[in-house]
C-alpha cells in the first residue's frame, strides 16, 4: 500500500482555543450511531456550534475561516476523552489536514496520525503567538514543516515537535502501520506461541 | 534486572521494532463492541483481509441497547442497524459474541471480568477509551481507535510507544463513606487531566492491597480521564481468587502454573519508576466535580474555587464550566438541587457498588422531583442483584430497574438528560453534552453519594444523609 508522504502541511488556519476540549464536544454521541464515518464532517463541534434552538452560536466553526482552513490551531490536551476516531475523522472530513496544539491526548494523536493527519506542539509562549497571529492574518497562509519541524507563518516561524515515530511514518509515507504489521506475520506467530493464554482455548 | 509488571507484559509480547521506531505489540485479547468496530470490519474486506485470530476476540453490545425494551427491532432503526452488523461480523469472522440472548451482555469492560477473560500478565485493547479497568487484574490494556482495530483484527498486533510508569502509592483505610470513586477523583484533581499523558499509571499502596477487584476496577476505569491510557494493580491472591471458575479461567491441571506465572509478572521489588506519587487515605473526603472536567472537583465540604484563585489556563475552563454548570465560584456545592439520579456505567455498576447502596437505602426514599434510575452494567450483575433481592430494595425507594448497558452515561441510546436537568451520576465523564442534552450537567460521585442526592434531591454528603 502506498502512501502519500507528508512532509509538509499548507493552507490558512483557524484558532479554536480553549484546553481540554474532549472528544464529546468534537463530535456529540448521538452522530456515533453509524455504521461508516461518512458524513460526520457536517457534525463537528456541533453542539458548540448550534444552540439548542437549533440557532448559529458565536463559534469559530461557523466562521467562512472554518470553510477555507486546512489547519486547526487548537490549545493543550486536545481530544480528551473517548477513543472514537469519529472525532478526528469529522474534522478531517470538515477540512482539516493538520493540527498545532500544546498537547494532544494520546488516542486523538494516534488516530489523527493513522489518517495521515500531523499533530504538532509548540510551547505555551509560542503556541500564543501562533493563534494571536492566525486569528489578526486570517489570509496568510500557514505551514507545518513535518520534516523540519517547523511551523511558520508571514515572516514568523516556531520551532515544533511530534512523537519521532508520527514524523517517521508522515514523512516516509508510512502514517498508516498496517502494512508493516502485516510484514512480520511469521515473527507474530512465535510471540503467540510463548504466550500460554493465546495457545490455549 | 528488577521490572515493573508493565515493562515485563511489554517484553512479552514485543514482536519486533517497526522501521518507524515503535513496537509491533502482541495483543493477546481483543474486545470488540459495536460503536468503534463496524468501520474496521468495513476496512478489513476493502483490503481483502481475514480476521488473524478470531478466537481472541470477543464482542458484546453496550453503548446502544436500549434499557427499558428488551424486544427488537428496537425503536431506533440506527441502534437495530449496529447491533445486526456486530452480529454479522461476529458470525462472518467466527467471533464469539455476548449478545442479548446469551444472558451474558453487558458493558465491555464488565463481561471481561466476568468470563474471567481478563487475566495478569495479558495485553488487552478495546475501541473504547475506558479499557484501562481491566488493567486492575494486572493486564496492560490500552483504548484504541478504529483502524487500531482493525490492526488488531488483521494481525493481533499494534504498533505503539512504550509508555513511562508512575506509581501511585494510596496508605491507609479509607473513611467509612468514602469509596474507590473518590480515590480515583482525588487522584485526577492532584495530577490534572493531563497529568497522565505518556503514562501508565500503576495503582498500589496498603488501600489498594485492600480493595476488592470491583473497587480497583473503578479506579484503573477512570485512569484515562487522568490523562493515562492505561492503568494497573499488580496481581495478588485475591485477584487469582477472583478469576478461579470463571468460564474462560484456565482449568483446574492448568490453575497452579496459571498462578504461578501471574505472580511473575508483577513489579520487582526495588524497581525503577518514572514517577512516584503518594497519597493517605484518611484525607481522602467524598469528592463530586462542580464543572465540565474531571479535574474540576471538590470535596463535598467544600467551596467551590474563586475564579481569583486559578492560573489563567484553568480560569479560561473554570468560567466556562461555571457557565454551562450555572453554578457560582466560591459557593458551597452541597445543596445544590438535582432533577435526575444515575447509578450505573463501568465505573460504579457493578454487584459490590449495588449491594452497597441498597445497604443504605432501605426505609428512604427518592425524592418525588428525581428521576433515579439503577443500571446494572450487565446482564449477569442484574441476574445477582434480583437474586439477592436488591431490585426491590431499588424500586421500593422509588428507582427505575433497567436493563443492562451503558444507558445514561452517554447519549447513544434512550436515556438522556432533558434539557439543562441536572444529573448526580455514578459515570466517569461531566463533559458538556456528555448525558445527551446540549444544555444537561452532571456531577459525578460515588454510588452512596448518588443515592443520597436522589432521596434528598440535592447534592448531599451521603455520610449525613445515612448516618454513615
Ligand atoms: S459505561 Fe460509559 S464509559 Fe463505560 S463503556 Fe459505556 S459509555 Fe463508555
Amino acid at each position: 500500500m502506498s502512501l502519500a508522504k507528508i512532509t509538509q502541511v499548507k493552507g490558512l488556519a483557524l484558532a479554536v482555543p480553549g484546553d481540554d476540549i474532549d472528544t464529546d464536544r468534537i463530535i456529540p454521541a448521538r452522530f456515533l450511531r453509524c455504521v461508516t464515518f461518512d458524513g460526520l464532517g457536517e457534525h463537528a463541534f456541533r453542539d458548540e456550534r448550534t444552540g439548542p434552538d437549533g440557532v448559529d452560536r458565536p463559534h469559530p466553526m461557523n466562521s467562512d475561516q472554518a470553510k477555507k482552513s486546512s489547519i486547526m490551531v487548537v490549545g493543550f490536551n486536545f481530544g480528551c476523552g473517548s477513543s472514537r476516531e469519529h472525532a478526528p475523522q469529522s474534522l478531517w472530513r470538515f477540512g482539516f489536514k493538520a493540527f498545532v496544539g500544546g498537547s494532544f491526548a494520546e488516542i486523538f494523536f494516534g488516530n489523527s496520525t493513522t489518517l495521515g493527519v500531523p499533530c504538532v506542539t509548540l510551547s505555551k509562549d509560542d503556541l500564543a503567538q501562533l493563534s494571536d497571529f492566525v486569528q489578526k492574518n486570517p489570509t496568510i497562509e500557514v505551514t507545518i514543516d513535518v520534516e523540519k519541524l517547523t511551523v511558520t507563518a508571514g515572516d514568523k516561524s516556531w520551532k515544533a515537535s511530534i512523537a519521532s515515530s508520527a514524523r517517521e511514518g508522515l514523512i516516509t509515507g508510512k502514517w498508516d502501520p498496517i502494512a508493516d504489521l502485516l510484514e512480520g506475520a511469521s515473527k507474530v506467530e512465535k510471540t503467540a506461541g510463548a504466550l500460554v493464554y493465546v495457545a490455549k482455548n | 534486572m528488577a521490572k515493573t509488571l508493565f515493562q515485563k507484559v511489554w517484553d512479552a509480547h514485543a514482536v519486533t521494532q517497526l522501521p518507524n521506531g515503535q513496537t509491533q505489540l502482541f495483543i493477546g485479547t481483543h474486545l470488540i463492541h459495536e460503536v468503534t468496530s463496524p468501520q474496521a470490519f468495513g476496512m478489513l474486506r476493502d483490503l481483502g483481509l481475514p480476521v488473524k485470530y478470531p478466537h481472541r476476540t470477543f464482542a458484546t453490545v453496550d453503548h446502544i441497547v436500549p434499557t427499558n425494551e428488551i424486544k427488537e427491532p428496537y425503536s431506533d432503526p440506527i441502534a437495530q442497524e449496529m447491533i445486526e452488523a456486530l452480529r454479522k461480523n461476529t458470525k462472518d469472522y467466527g467471533i464469539r459474541f455476548f449478545d442479548t440472548n446469551t444472558g451474558q451482555q453487558g458493558i465491555v469492560h464488565m463481561v471481561g471480568p466476568e468470563q474471567g477473560i481478563t487475566q495478569p500478565g495479558t495485553t488487552i485493547a478495546c475501541g473504547d477509551s475506558h479499557t484501562a479497568t481491566h488493567g486492575a487484574f494486572g493486564a496492560i490494556a490500552f483504548g484504541i481507535g478504529t483502524t487500531q482495530v482493525r490492526d488488531v483484527l488483521a494481525t493481533q498486533t499494534l504498533a505503539l510507544n512504550p509508555l513511562k510508569v508512575r506509581r501511585i502509592e494510596v496508605n491507609g483505610k479509607l473513611k467509612p463513606g468514602v469509596y474507590a470513586k473518590d480515590v480515583i477523583l482525588h487522584i485526577i484533581r492532584a495530577l490534572g487531566v493531563n497529568g497522565g499523558i505518556g503514562f501508565a499509571y500503576e495503582y498500589a499502596g496498603s488501600t489498594f492491597d485492600n480493595f476488592s477487584l470491583e473497587e480497583r476496577m473503578t479506579v484503573c476505569n477512570m485512569s484515562i480521564e487522568g490523562g493515562a491510557r492505561c492503568g494497573y494493580v499488580n496481581p495478588d491472591d485475591k485477584t487469582f481468587e477472583y478469576i478461579k471458575g470463571r468460564p474462560f479461567a484456565p482449568q483446574a491441571a492448568d490453575w497452579d502454573a496459571s498462578v504461578t506465572r501471574w505472580k511473575s509478572f508483577a513489579s520487582d521489588p526495588g524497581c525503577k519508576y518514572d514517577d512516584i506519587k503518594v497519597y493517605q487515605a484518611e484525607d481522602i473526603r467524598p469528592t463530586v466535580t462542580w464543572g465540565i472536567t474531571p479535574g474540576q472537583a471538590i470535596f463535598i465540604d467544600e467551596k467551590m474555587p474563586a475564579l481569583e484563585t486559578l492560573n489563567a489556563a484553568d480560569r479560561l475552563t473554570a468560567e466556562d464550566a461555571y457557565k454551562h454548570m450555572k453554578l457560582t465560584p466560591n459557593t458551597p456545592i452541597k445543596g445544590t438541587k438535582i432533577d435526575v439520579a444515575f447509578l450505573g456505567s463501568c465505573t460504579n455498576g457493578r454487584i459490590s457498588d449495588l449491594r452497597e447502596v441498597a445497604k443504605y437505602l432501605k426505609g428512604h426514599k427518592v425524592k418525588s422531583s428525581v428521576k433515579a434510575i439503577v443500571v446494572p452494567g450487565s446482564m449477569l450483575t442484574s441476574i445477582q442483584a434480583q437474586k439477592e433481592g436488591l431490585d426491590k430494595i431499588f424500586i421500593e425507594a422509588g428507582f427505575e430497574w433497567r436493563g443492562a448497558g451503558c444507558s445514561m452515561c452517554l447519549a447513544m441510546n434512550p436515556d438522556k438528560l432533558v434539557g439543562d436537568q441536572l444529573c448526580a451520576s455514578s459515570s466517569n465523564r461531566n463533559f458538556k453534552g456528555r448525558q445527551g442534552s446540549q444544555t444537561g450537567r452532571t456531577i459525578l460521585m460515588s454510588p452512596l453519594m448518588v443515592a443520597a442526592a436522589a432521596i434528598t434531591g440535592e447534592v448531599t454528603d451521603a455520610r449525613e444523609v445515612f448516618q454513615v
